[in-house]
């Protein structure tokens, strides 16, 4: 059966770049900043891409931010999904808001499975899923994973994951927990979020660059999706982690105790 | 070592600034490369380049490529695969013909790919720029049927292509060439000889090598005007394209080499046994002709690797220099331990490594427009004129980068201080694989030569003065700005180009008559020639942000650096100009004059 993938894109910041908070604290210095595709969400269009592959089908992209937003769904596009939405949303986000928004594209498109990363590492909050698939009112499987290495034989062979029901009516999908792996299986259609360990990502071609050029982004205007876009969460003050004092060695295990008591107050 | 990272941020600024895209865009057949997929192809090429090909740098370099039983080559661990991938995400068609499968990518977007593979692995991008080579001889010479037969697979990658020149006593002087081939009545040839020093002359990354190879005919006139272009694959290529019987033509060895040591420079036996089947490219004895034509294409490829080794140094010097504490910040009482980034001889090494690699990558690229100008311009008049720059700027492209790009590693080491004297650090690996890039492709000697003589003596200094003029123009722009700053680069500049003038002047008096003076001035020239070159790019650049950051557009922070990185270029290297028209003018006696016996 052909499956429609619904996948997230978000555009993040480059951890390679160098970060620094503004002064006030009201967020972080963009300019020099580099941007990028959602690690977590790269692994998302990777599987989706993976599902078609294997079962035929649709896979489409959404992002929801600001102009330059374009930039992440094109690189999603060039990995080989087919098309995109773009939802255009140029102020602040929390997860509240975008699954509102993200519930929105869903009942457009009606995929039978949405993709998402399971956090975005900009404010890594891990939440929009969880907050989607209960605004859908529909099974979520976090944390997806597998129990294939990444250096193994199916890796290679770029399979999927995710294990889909031949009748494309069940999602079988094993996810990381606490001290190991269980494995769920969830009735289509559901939410499914990406961890690390679910694949590696391609490159994407040349040919996948120049084609994805041509492929069809929508832009929907956040505000015409009857979604309050006002978030929950407001950001009162950013700071870098304080600076990492050095170490001092103790000559036993006496000094130890005494400096965890008398110094530290930890014991 | 740590890892590439591609530098959009320059590269972008190059292509909307110095060298648009979009009017490269604009040329027929050039089209659909506008600015923004040029930016998708850079940015996916950049996250290759860092996460395929950078990680192996190391690993080539520690492991080498070696031969094993009967003369078959293994390269290093990992880069079967990493070939593999490269031919799959289609980057080894970049800038080839659509006609054989290519994507038709502009030069200037493909020059600042291949910036990237030559900074992310040197000895891997090795391979895909020979078969490049190979692509653009059999494109320009080769008959249907060899275009039909090699060109497809090429193209893709899943066959490698070699240049096949040097022999022992024919190195820079190809006149020398001693490898026979003979007609044979199907009209193939037989060839018979060694070949040495020839890059990726046997490996095991592509199923298939197609060599080309420069031999004579036996009834072929003596010197230069007695060679001709064959093809000889690695396996016979058969009726239906698939592969038949193995060639006669064996790898007896790989030499033990300074640097790119990954990349395989092997000894390659012609016709040990009944002769290696080959097959002429366009017609006889018109093979060096035909071989300096796409050499030309190489010599430029040649000078986007040492762009590219000056990048990758700058990376790890600034790395170690934000990292590295030593010393107290110099004029304060302050006893904490600074980064040396904060030490002013640092800063002045890392601006000298900063500030030429940007203007290389500038003079490259304004290179690689004028060579799609050249290429698909609708008038007649502009394509000549843009190929005359071409022709022109290749030798700086080659040499001076190359040059520079041998000073920047070893800056790299120094700033590393005693760490980068260790192998751990990378920095001496990029040193000793930057050595070679003066060397092949023409020897820097040989492109000052070519540059005084043919580029710049042949048409009486009429191209380089045409340059000169917009030089010139740019120093009257800058000064119109009223800023202190661009006022201060103009005066360099300025100073420049006169000290060029009186240079253009005496090669083109000299040439002629006294060859020798002018050839004992000839790499001063071509210093002298990119140094100017780099300060006229990087005053364009600094024009270009200084409007920017008038208008309140671009990224502030950036646009101040281009231009603080300008006018050091401007103090610290186009100031140098005087000195070297010095040299080039008055300074022959002293080359010529000491006898021999005395050296």
């Amino acid at each position: 059966m052909p499956l429609k993938l619904l996948v997230t894109a978000k555009r993040v910041e480059d951890p390679e770049s160098r970060i620094q908070v503004k002064p006030d604290g009201t967020g972080i210095v963009t300019e020099g900043v580099n941007y990028k595709l959602n690690p977590f969400d790269e692994i998302a269009v990777e599987e989706a891409l993976r599902l078609e592959e294997q079962h035929g089908g649709e896979v489409v992209v959404v992002s929801i931010g600001g102009a330059r937003a374009v930039t992440e769904l094109r690189a999603a596009l060039a990995m080989g999904a087919d098309r995109g939405i773009h939802v255009r949303h140029d102020g602040p986000l929390d997860p509240v808001v975008v699954s509102a928004l993200l519930a929105k594209v869903f009942e457009q498109e009606k995929p039978d499975l949405a993709i998402l990363g399971k956090q975005s590492i900009d404010d890594d909050q891990n939440q929009a899923g969880q907050y989607l698939a209960e605004r859908l009112g529909l099974g979520q499987a976090t944390f997806a994973s597998k129990h294939d290495s990444l250096e193994s034989e199916a890796e290679q062979k770029r399979l999927p994951g995710l294990a889909v029901s031949a009748d494309g009516t069940r999602v079988t999908v094993v996810r990381e927990v606490d001290g190991g792996v269980e494995t769920l299986e969830v009735r289509l259609p559901a939410v499914v979020t990406t961890d690390l360990r679910l694949n590696k990502p391609r490159f994407a071609s040349l040919p996948g660059i120049m084609k994805a050029k041509k492929k069809e982004i929508r832009e929907i205007p956040a505000a015409s999706l009857g979604v309050d876009l006002t978030p929950k969460v407001a950001v009162r003050k950013l700071a870098a982690p304080p600076a990492r004092k050095g170490g001092v060695k103790v000559a036993d295990v006496d000094e130890l105790v005494r400096k965890l008591r008398d110094e530290a107050k930890a014991v | 070592m740590k890892e590439y990272t591609a530098p959009l941020r320059d590269m972008q600024f190059v292509l909307r600034e110095l060298a648009p895209i979009d009017e490269v865009a604009r040329l027929p057949g050039c089209g659909e490369v506008n600015l923004e997929l040029a930016e998708a192809i850079l940015a996916e090429a950049g996250k290759f380049a860092a996460g395929v090909l950078s990680p192996l740098n190391v690993v080539g370099d520690r492991e080498g490529a070696r031969v094993v039983a009967d003369g078959e080559v293994v390269t290093a661990t990992g880069w079967r695969g990493a070939y593999r991938s490269f031919v799959e995400g289609g980057w080894n068609a970049l800038s080839c013909s659509p006609e054989y499968g290519g994507q038709g990518v502009p030069r200037l977007v493909s020059a600042l790919v291949e910036e990237m593979w030559n900074a992310a692995n040197l000895s891997f991008a090795l391979c895909p720029m020979l078969t490049r080579g190979a692509i653009e001889a059999l494109e320009l010479k080769g008959s249907e049927e060899l275009k039909g037969r090699y060109l497809p697979k090429l193209t893709s990658g899943e066959w490698a292509g070699t240049m096949v020149l040097t022999e022992p006593q024919a190195g820079s002087d190809l006149s020398a060439v001693r490898t026979r081939a003979v007609r044979q009545p199907d009209g193939s040839y037989r060839l018979e000889g060694q070949k040495i020093f020839i890059t990726y002359g046997e490996h095991d990354l592509a199923e298939n090598i197609v060599h080309l190879v420069l031999a004579r005919t036996p009834d072929a006139p003596e010197g230069v005007k007695g060679i001709s272009l064959f093809v000889v694959p690695k396996f016979l290529v058969n009726a239906d394209g698939s592969l038949g019987a193995r060639n006669d033509v064996r790898c007896v060895s790989l030499e033990h080499k300074l640097g790119i040591h990954a990349s395989p420079t092997a000894v390659l036996a012609f016709g040990d046994k009944d002769g290696a089947v080959g097959w002429l490219v366009g017609e006889e004895n018109r093979g060096l002709e035909y071989m300096f034509i796409t050499m030309n294409a190489a010599r430029f490829s040649v000078g986007l690797e040492g762009v590219g080794i000056a990048e990758r140094a700058y990376q790890l010097a600034l790395a170690c220099a934000r990292e590295r504490l030593q010393g107290t910040e110099l004029g304060t009482r302050s006893k904490e331990k600074v980064a040396i980034l904060r030490h002013p001889d640092v800063r002045r090494m890392l601006l000298l490594m900063k500030s030429r690699t940007e203007a290389m990558r500038a003079v490259a690229c304004v290179t690689a427009a004028a060579m799609d100008t050249a290429r698909c311009h609708p008038e007649a008049e502009q394509r000549a004129r843009s190929q005359a720059f071409v022709e022109l700027m290749i030798p700086i492209v080659k040499a001076w980068s190359t040059d520079n790009a041998i000073d920047i590693a070893s800056l790299g080491i120094q700033v590393h201080g005693g760490m980068g004297f260790i192998e751990e650090t990378g920095a001496a690996q990029l040193f000793r694989d930057s050595r070679i890039t003066s060397i092949y492709e023409g020897t820097n000697g040989i492109q000052a030569i070519d540059l005084v003589g043919r580029k710049v003596a042949r048409d009486g200094g009429e191209t380089i003065r045409r340059v000169m003029a917009e030089m010139r123009e740019v120093v009257t722009r800058l000064e119109q700005e009223k800023s202190e700053t661009l006022s201060a680069i103009a005066a360099r500049l300025r100073d420049g180009v006169t000290a060029l003038e009186q240079a253009v002047q005496f090669v083109v008096a000299t040439f002629g008559p006294d060859v020798r003076r002018a050839a004992a001035g000839a790499v001063p020239f071509l210093e002298l020639f990119g140094t100017v070159a780099g300060g006229w790019q990087m005053a364009r650049a600094a024009l270009a942000a200084h409007r920017h950051l008038e208008a309140g557009t671009g990224e502030a922070g950036f646009l101040r650096a281009k231009i603080s990185t300008a006018r050091f270029y401007a103090d610290h290297v186009l100031v140098r100009g005087g000195g070297l028209a010095r040299t080039v003018v008055a300074d022959a006696d002293a080359v010529l004059a000491l006898p021999d016996d005395q050296f």
